[in-house]
C-alpha cells in the first residue's frame, strides 16, 4: 500500500495537515478486498445505508413532533396529515426501523455461517454486537414516541422487567420512569435518548469499519488473503456491487413505504395511549419477538430465583453468549462450507430463531401452528433450549469431533475451480 | 532528581510518597467524579411536581355493595371494592398455605368491606379486568390479568399464573366513614 500522490494543491494542502483524503483513499479505494465476496456481504453496507437513513429522517421527524403525553400521539398525527410529505417521511422512518433490523440479522447470520467471528476477528465481532444492543434500545425508544396504545404498553411492560431484580428493582423502575407510572417524565427522556443513540450507534460503526479494515474482511472460503493475486481494490469493484445491491434493497424497502406501510405494525399504536385500559394482546415489534419467547418461555422457579428473573436473565444472555463464541467454536475451520456437520445445526438455528419468533407472536395457551395438544409455551421452552444449547454444546462439541472438508490453498485457486466446474 | 539521591538509599520512603500521592488523588478523582454525577442521575428521579400529586381522596358513597370503581392515582388505577359478605368469607377462608405470596385477608384491609388495591398486576404491569361489571373476574372471582394469565382472590392476592405478589395494597386512611384518602 503506497501513500497517495495528490496533483490538486488545495487537496494537498488539507492533506499534508490533516491525511483526510489519504485515509478515505486507503479505506474506500484500495482497501484490498477478497476476490470471491458473495451478496451475503453486501449487509453491512446496507446497513449502513439505513443508519443514514433513519439520522435523516429522524431530523426532519423532530421538526414536527412534540414529546409531551397530551401532544405526542396528535402531533404524529398531524405529521401523517398536515405536515408536507410528512406521511413519506414518517412511513420510511418506520420501516426503516424494520429494514434495519432485517440487514442486521441477515448480516449477523453471514457471520455466524462463515466464521467471521473467528480470531483475528473478535473485536469487530463483539463492536457488532455492541451495535445490536444499541439498536434495540434506539428501536424500543422510537416505538414509545407516537404514544399510542401499544407505545404505552410495551414501555410498561419491558420498563417493568427491571422489577424482577431484587432490592434495587422498584427504585430502579421508578427512577426510569422519573414517576410511579410510564408518564411524560418517561416520554420526554426516551426521546432525548432516542435522538442520542444513533450518533451512539454511528461512533460505533465507524470502530466497527476500522477494526474491519485492520483485520480484513472475511469470504466465503475463510481463507485469509495470502498473495495479491486473492484481492481486488474495494473500489471499483465493491463500491459498484454496494450500489447495485442498494438498489434492489430500496426496491424492497419502498415497496413496504408505499404499498403496505403498515405491515410491521401494530394496529393498536393508532390508538391513543391510555393508562387504564391494557390491549388484551401485547406483542413487541417483530424483532424482538425470539427475545420475547425466550423471556416468556421460563415460567418455573429454579433454586428459589423467582421465574421472572431467570426470564430476564435468559434474554440478556440470549445476546451476551454471542460475546463468547469465538472460544466456544472449537473448529479450526471457519466457513461452515466446509463443515459437514456443523452446517445442518446451523440450519437448525436458523429455523430455532423463525420458531421462537413464532412463539413470541403467539399468546402462551395458544396451540402451535394450531396442533391440538401443542402449547405454544412448551414449543418456545424447547426453542430456548436449543438456542442455548448450540451455542454452550453443539459448538464446542461439533468443532472436536467433526473432520472438515478439505480447504482451497487460497481464495484464488477456490474462484479458479469454480469457474472450471461452472 | 540527581542519580546520588537515589543511589543514597532513602529512596524508598520517596516512592511511598509518590505512591500515596497518586492514591489519594485517584481517589478524589473517583469520589469527585461520582458526587458531579449524582445531580444528573438523581435529576431522572420523580420530580417535586410528580411527589406532589402523590396523594388523591376519593368519596364511597356512591359505590353500591358488590360493585369496585377505578381511581387514579401517582399515573396508575386503584381498585376500589365494596367487597359483598360472601366474597369477605371467601377472602377470609382460605388457608395461607396455599397462598402464593402468603398474607391474611385481615392484613391487606382496614375495613373489612373495603378492598384497596394497585390495579397493576404485579407480573409486568398490564391492568388485570374484573373492576367493571361484566368483566371476568378469574378463576378466584377478583381479578383476571389478560396479559399472562394471573388471577387474583377478593382480596387481591395472586392465585394462579405468572405474577409473583398480590395486588399492592397502597397506604391510606378513612377521612370519614365515606371519604378515603390515598398516598
Amino acid at each position: 500500500m503506497s501513500a497517495p500522490v495528490w496533483n490538486n494543491k488545495v487537496v494537498k494542502w488539507v492533506d499534508d495537515r490533516l491525511p483526510v483524503f489519504t485515509m478515505l483513499h486507503h479505506s474506500a479505494y484500495e482497501y484490498p478486498t477478497p476476490k470471491n465476496l458473495s451478496y451475503m456481504w453486501n449487509f453491512g453496507s446496507l446497513a449502513g445505508f439505513v443508519l443514514v437513513t433513519m439520522i435523516l429522517t429522524g431530523i426532519f421527524l423532530v421538526m414536527n413532533y412534540t414529546p409531551h403525553a397530551d401532544m405526542a400521539f396528535w402531533s404524529v398525527e398531524r405529521i401523517m396529515r398536515d405536515v408536507n410529505y410528512g406521511w413519506l417521511i414518517r412511513y420510511i422512518h418506520m420501516n426503516g426501523a424494520s429494514m434495519f433490523f432485517i440487514c442486521v440479522y441477515i448480516h449477523i447470520f453471514r457471520g455466524l455461517y462463515y466464521g467471521s467471528y473467528k480470531a483475528p476477528r473478535e473485536v469487530l465481532w463483539w463492536i457488532g454486537i455492541l451495535i445490536l444492543l444499541a439498536m434495540m434500545a434506539t428501536a424500543f425508544m422510537g416505538y414509545v414516541l407516537p404514544w399510542g396504545q401499544m407505545s404505552f404498553w410495551g414501555a410498561t411492560v419491558i420498563t417493568n422487567l427491571f422489577s424482577a431484580f431484587p432490592i434495587i428493582g422498584d427504585p430502579l423502575v421508578t427512577w426510569l420512569w422519573g414517576g410511579f407510572s410510564v408518564d411524560n417524565p418517561t416520554l420526554n427522556r426516551f426521546f432525548s435518548l432516542h435522538y442520542l443513540m444513533p450518533f451512539v450507534i454511528l461512533g460505533l460503526v465507524v470502530l466497527h469499519v476500522w477494526a474491519l479494515h485492520s483485520v480484513r474482511s472475511n469470504n466465503p472460503t475463510g481463507v485469509e488473503i495470502k498473495t495479491p493475486q486473492d484481492a481486488i481494490p474495494f473500489h471499483p469493484y465493491y463500491t459498484i456491487k454496494d450500489l447495485f445491491g442498494m438498489g434492489v434493497f430500496l426496491i424492497f424497502f419502498m415497496f413496504f413505504v408505499f404499498f403496505a406501510p403498515d405491515f410491521f405494525g401494530e394496529p393498536d399504536n393508532y390508538i391513543p395511549a391510555n393508562p387504564l385500559v391494557t390491549p388484551p394482546h401485547i406483542v413487541p415489534e417483530w424483532y424482538f419477538l425470539p427475545f420475547y419467547a425466550i423471556l416468556r418461555s421460563i415460567d418455573f422457579t429454579v433454586f428459589g430465583i423467582p421465574a421472572k428473573l431467570l426470564g430476564v436473565l435468559a434474554m440478556f444472555a440470549s445476546i451476551i453468549v454471542l460475546f463468547v463464541i469465538p472460544w466456544l467454536d472449537t473448529s479450526k475451520v471457519r466457513s461452515s462450507k466446509f463443515r459437514p456437520v456443523y452446517k445442518w445445526f446451523f440450519l437448525i438455528l436458523f429455523i430455532d430463531c423463525f420458531v421462537l419468533g413464532y412463539c413470541g407472536k403467539k399468546a402462551p395457551d395458544d396451540y402451535f401452528m394450531g396442533i391440538e395438544g401443542l402449547k405454544v409455551i412448551v414449543v418456545g421452552q424447547l426453542a430456548t433450549l436449543y438456542y442455548f444449547a448450540h451455542f454452550l454444546v453443539v459448538m464446542p462439541i461439533v468443532g472436536k469431533l467433526e473432520r472438515p472438508k478439505p480447504l482451497p490453498t487460497s481464495i484464488s485457486e477456490s474462484v479458479l475451480k469454480e469457474g472450471a466446474n461452472a | 532528581m540527581s542519580q546520588t539521591v537515589h543511589s543514597s538509599g532513602d529512596h524508598q520512603p520517596d516512592e511511598n510518597r509518590r505512591d500515596f500521592l497518586t492514591l489519594a488523588t485517584t481517589a478524589v478523582g473517583v469520589v469527585g467524579t461520582g458526587v458531579a454525577l449524582w445531580p444528573f442521575v438523581d435529576s431522572m428521579n420523580p420530580s417535586k411536581d410528580v411527589l406532589a400529586l402523590a396523594s388523591v381522596e376519593v368519596s364511597l358513597s356512591n359505590i353500591p355493595v358488590g360493585q369496585a370503581v377505578k381511581v387514579m392515582w401517582r399515573g396508575k388505577p386503584v381498585f376500589i371494592r365494596h367487597r359483598t359478605e360472601r366474597e369477605i368469607n371467601e377472602a377470609e377462608e382460605v388457608a395461607l398455605n396455599e397462598l402464593v405470596d402468603p398474607q391474611s385477608d385481615e392484613a391487606r384491609v382496614e375495613k373489612k368491606e373495603w378492598l384497596i388495591v394497585v390495579g397493576v398486576c404485579t407480573h409486568l404491569g398490564c391492568i388485570p379486568m374484573g373492576t367493571a361489571t361484566g368483566e371476568a373476574r378469574g378463576d378466584f372471582d377478583g381479578w383476571y390479568c389478560p396479559c399472562h394469565g394471573s388471577h387474583y382472590d377478593t382480596s387481591g392476592r395472586i392465585r394462579k399464573g405468572p405474577a409473583p405478589k398480590n395486588l399492592e395494597v397502597p397506604t391510606y386512611t378513612f377521612l370519614t366513614d365515606t371519604t378515603v384518602k390515598i398516598g
